[in-house]
């Protein structure tokens, strides 16, 4: 999915993607949780939802912005959001989700669900901001059942975490919040799903926040506008991709076990690869959504001055048809 | 074979069907005759000889005449490798700066003034303001830039409480004029809610700050320079539609244009339009059309290029003259720059309007990816404000 969209990209056919390289062995930690537990993501998560059953399809109407999109179209690609799946609406703005979800684990806290806590993504570059800072702290003292997992790739777009931080990464942070911490080799499916597992563990049974620092390598470019070439050396990249491949160690280790084969690699690539196109093509085909979509859900119902402003656009596309061609929205009316 | 190169190179065997919507650049079909956009905008200069006709550049075109073709991140770049050069207390901070940035705006500054006075900072836009305030309250020139405005807002209280507080609250004892915070804003086509924002007006809602934003780069060098050489601190907006669109011929030589001065962009006698940045370009669409479709119409554009302190007497003269006003910003309308200067201008011309002033602004909505063209001050609109004004 990852490599058809960035194609994708490239033509034109959708605006903005970004990939996942590198950093697949975090699916453990989505393995580890349970399907009630709300999840907040940073952009590069994706793989949280497919496990969770989110489609290829609705990957797909969500970067293609049509009308089956849950978003509505309003944002960018990968800014994917699930209410059916527990997974918070991603948006841009970086670190803004770590003091988000310990508000909502504390919510959870209250209601009694003992059985439910939230994770929050980040990578290293976002625990720079204040509000990694914030909700940390407010997790630790507020007792909130939260995971706080980092994604340690070792870039924040061409800045490496050498230009990020002095420390020992971002664990030894959560020593001095009073929060358990472990570090974890973040391109080990496994070992990332017993520490996700064991976080689970201590967070719901004892309501209180948990750190892990996963640490992996950003092996794609930060996204479709970035070209890492120009900050970091190609065998490099080549290098770590090679060695220390996620996907690969686990391949290994299933063959090994007897558990997987050649054969049925190959045929799990080819059927990726023809539900993921089928997937693109019917999404690319669909319309986008209803332009009344512009206008609702500011608030939660239309206020009456903004009423007035999509009556007055209803009236500059009456007035100017040829300005304002809407063949590829589900619909032309506005309310 | 790498996986990027791999990813590269193979290239999907899809049936590329009708594309109805791309993304890749492409020139756009002129519409009622008008052709859109920078790419043909007669406001661009680009001659040398046009370039230097600007009364503004009168005074270099006697010492130095040269100019070079350059975009606007190039001339941005251009101008802080002058302030660099010429004043050995600045420094060029923010988010990956170092490799020259995610706009190549600090393309080689780093190689040319070394790692101490360019350089990349932490991932956190509180703490770039809050060290740039500290940079320029012991007297040094601190010019930090926000990777994109939509991430301005943690910086928010540095700015508006401490920042633009500085030389008021200590009775003048200590300031921060040495403070420049550049950021790239306003739509993209694509940006969508985080990558397309216009915030000029929560700030310009905060006494002690400057805003400046160019329409070229002719003017972005020269305001830039002069955003970071003023004594107050400058917010510095740079249209991030523009940075490799619109290309001048901008002269090579150190210079200045002021700040709080608006330019007229083109005289006319029927009524005023004003705008900045991007909008310029749509402004411009918008005259020719009206023009055309209203022959003997003349309009007066002007830009305003510092949106604070804004040139209310440029303005106001103009209005004085054709005694209608219309308004155009990306930012959503409400409480945007648009209902200050309608405000202000109603009290000085009351009795001059012939019209209601007409503000053509992006609805009050979060900036909406699918619906972009739906939700700008367009041609269109701008052209359909302009008529209204005129037949009231």
């Amino acid at each position: 999915m990852d490599e058809i969209l960035y194609e994708a990209q490239r033509q034109g056919r959708i605006s903005f993607y970004m990939t996942h390289y590198g950093e697949e062995a975090m699916i453990g930690s989505a393995a580890a949780l349970e399907f009630q537990d709300v999840v907040y993501g940073q952009y590069r998560e994706a793989f949280m939802l497919l496990y969770r059953g989110f489609t290829v399809d609705d990957c797909m109407n969500q970067c293609f912005s049509n009308a089956l999109d849950g978003g509505k179209g309003r944002q960018m690609p990968v800014h994917y959001g699930s209410k059916q799946h527990n997974f918070q609406t991603i948006s841009s703005p970086l670190g803004t989700q770590i003091p988000q979800a310990a508000g909502a684990a504390y919510a959870l806290k209250l209601n009694g669900d003992k059985q439910a806590v939230t994770i929050c993504y980040f990578g290293e570059g976002a625990a720079s901001e204040g509000d990694f800072h914030a909700g940390l702290n407010m997790a630790a003292t507020l007792k909130c059942p939260v995971i706080f997992f980092c994604r340690n790739n070792g870039f924040a777009i061409s800045t490496p975490s050498s230009e990020q931080y002095k420390g020992d990464g971002i664990a030894p942070r959560g020593i001095g919040y009073g929060i358990d911490t472990v570090c974890v080799d973040g391109n080990d499916a496994f070992a990332v799903y017993n520490a996700t597992k064991a976080a689970r563990a201590i967070a719901v049974s004892e309501n209180k926040p948990v750190l892990i620092e996963a640490m992996t390598y950003r092996v794609g470019h930060h996204s479709t506008s970035d070209d890492s070439t120009k900050y970091r050396d190609r065998k490099e990249v080549e290098e770590r991709a090679k060695f220390d491949n996620p996907i690969t160690r686990l391949r290994r280790h299933m063959e090994l076990k007897g558990w997987w084969d050649q054969q049925q690699e190959d045929e799990l690539r080819k059927e990726t690869r023809k539900t993921v196109l089928k997937s693109f093509g019917a999404a690319e085909k669909k319309p986008k959504p209803g332009l009344q979509e512009l206008f609702n859900d500011v608030y939660d119902e239309v206020p009456p001055a903004l009423a007035v402003q999509r009556d007055e656009l209803e009236q500059l596309m009456k007035k100017y048809p040829e300005y304002y061609t809407t063949d590829e929205y589900a619909s032309s009316s506005l309310k | 074979m790498s996986i990027i190169s791999k990813v590269a190179r193979r290239s999907i065997s899809i049936r590329v069907s009708q594309q109805k919507r791309g993304y890749a650049a492409g020139t756009a079909q002129p519409q009622d005759g008008i052709q859109q956009g920078v790419a043909y905008s007669h406001l661009l200069k680009r001659g040398p000889e046009d370039a230097l006709r600007n009364p503004e550049l009168a005074h270099i075109s006697a010492v130095n005449g040269e100019t070079t073709k350059m975009n606007l991140f190039q001339a941005v770049n251009d101008a802080m490798s002058i302030a660099l050069a010429t004043d050995d207390n600045a420094v060029v901070f923010g988010e990956d700066v170092s490799f020259g940035g995610v706009f190549r705006a600090t393309t080689g500054l780093a190689e040319k003034f070394g790692k101490d006075r360019v350089f990349n900072t932490p991932l956190t836009e509180q703490g770039i303001a809050g060290f740039a305030i500290g940079m320029a309250a012991v007297g040094h020139t601190a010019i930090a830039e926000i990777q994109f405005a939509d991430y301005i807002f943690p910086a928010f209280d540095q700015l508006v409480n401490e920042a633009a507080k500085y030389r008021y609250r200590s009775g003048n004892q200590f300031n921060v004029g040495g403070l420049t915070v550049r950021a790239p804003c306003s739509a993209v086509g694509h940006g969508g809610h985080y990558h397309s924002q216009s915030p000029e007006a929560f700030f310009a809602h905060c006494p002690g700050l400057k805003i400046v934003s160019p329409r070229s780069p002719i003017q972005a060098k020269g305001l830039l320079l002069a955003s970071i050489r003023d004594r107050n601190p400058v917010i510095f907006f740079e249209p991030k539609n523009l940075y490799r669109a619109a290309v001048e011929e901008v002269p090579v030589a150190d210079y200045e244009l002021p700040l709080g001065k608006a330019e007229v962009l083109k005289k006319g006698s029927d009524v005023t339009i004003v705008g900045y940045g991007a909008q310029m370009y749509t402004l411009e669409n918008a005259i020719q059309l009206a023009e055309k479709k209203m022959p003997g119409l003349s309009c007066e554009l002007i830009d305003l290029r510092t949106i604070v302190p804004w040139d209310v007497d440029t303005v106001v003269e103009s209005v004085n003259k054709t005694g209608r006003l219309v308004i155009a910003h990306e930012a959503p309308k409400s409480s945007g720059m648009g209902a200050e200067i309608a405000s202000t201008i109603m009290e000085r011309c009351f009795l001059r309007l012939e019209a209601p002033i007409q503000r053509v602004c992006g609805w009050d909505t979060p900036f909406p990816l699918i619906f972009e063209k739906f939700y700008m001050p367009s041609m269109i609109r701008c052209f359909d404000a302009i008529k209204t004004s005129v037949n009231y």
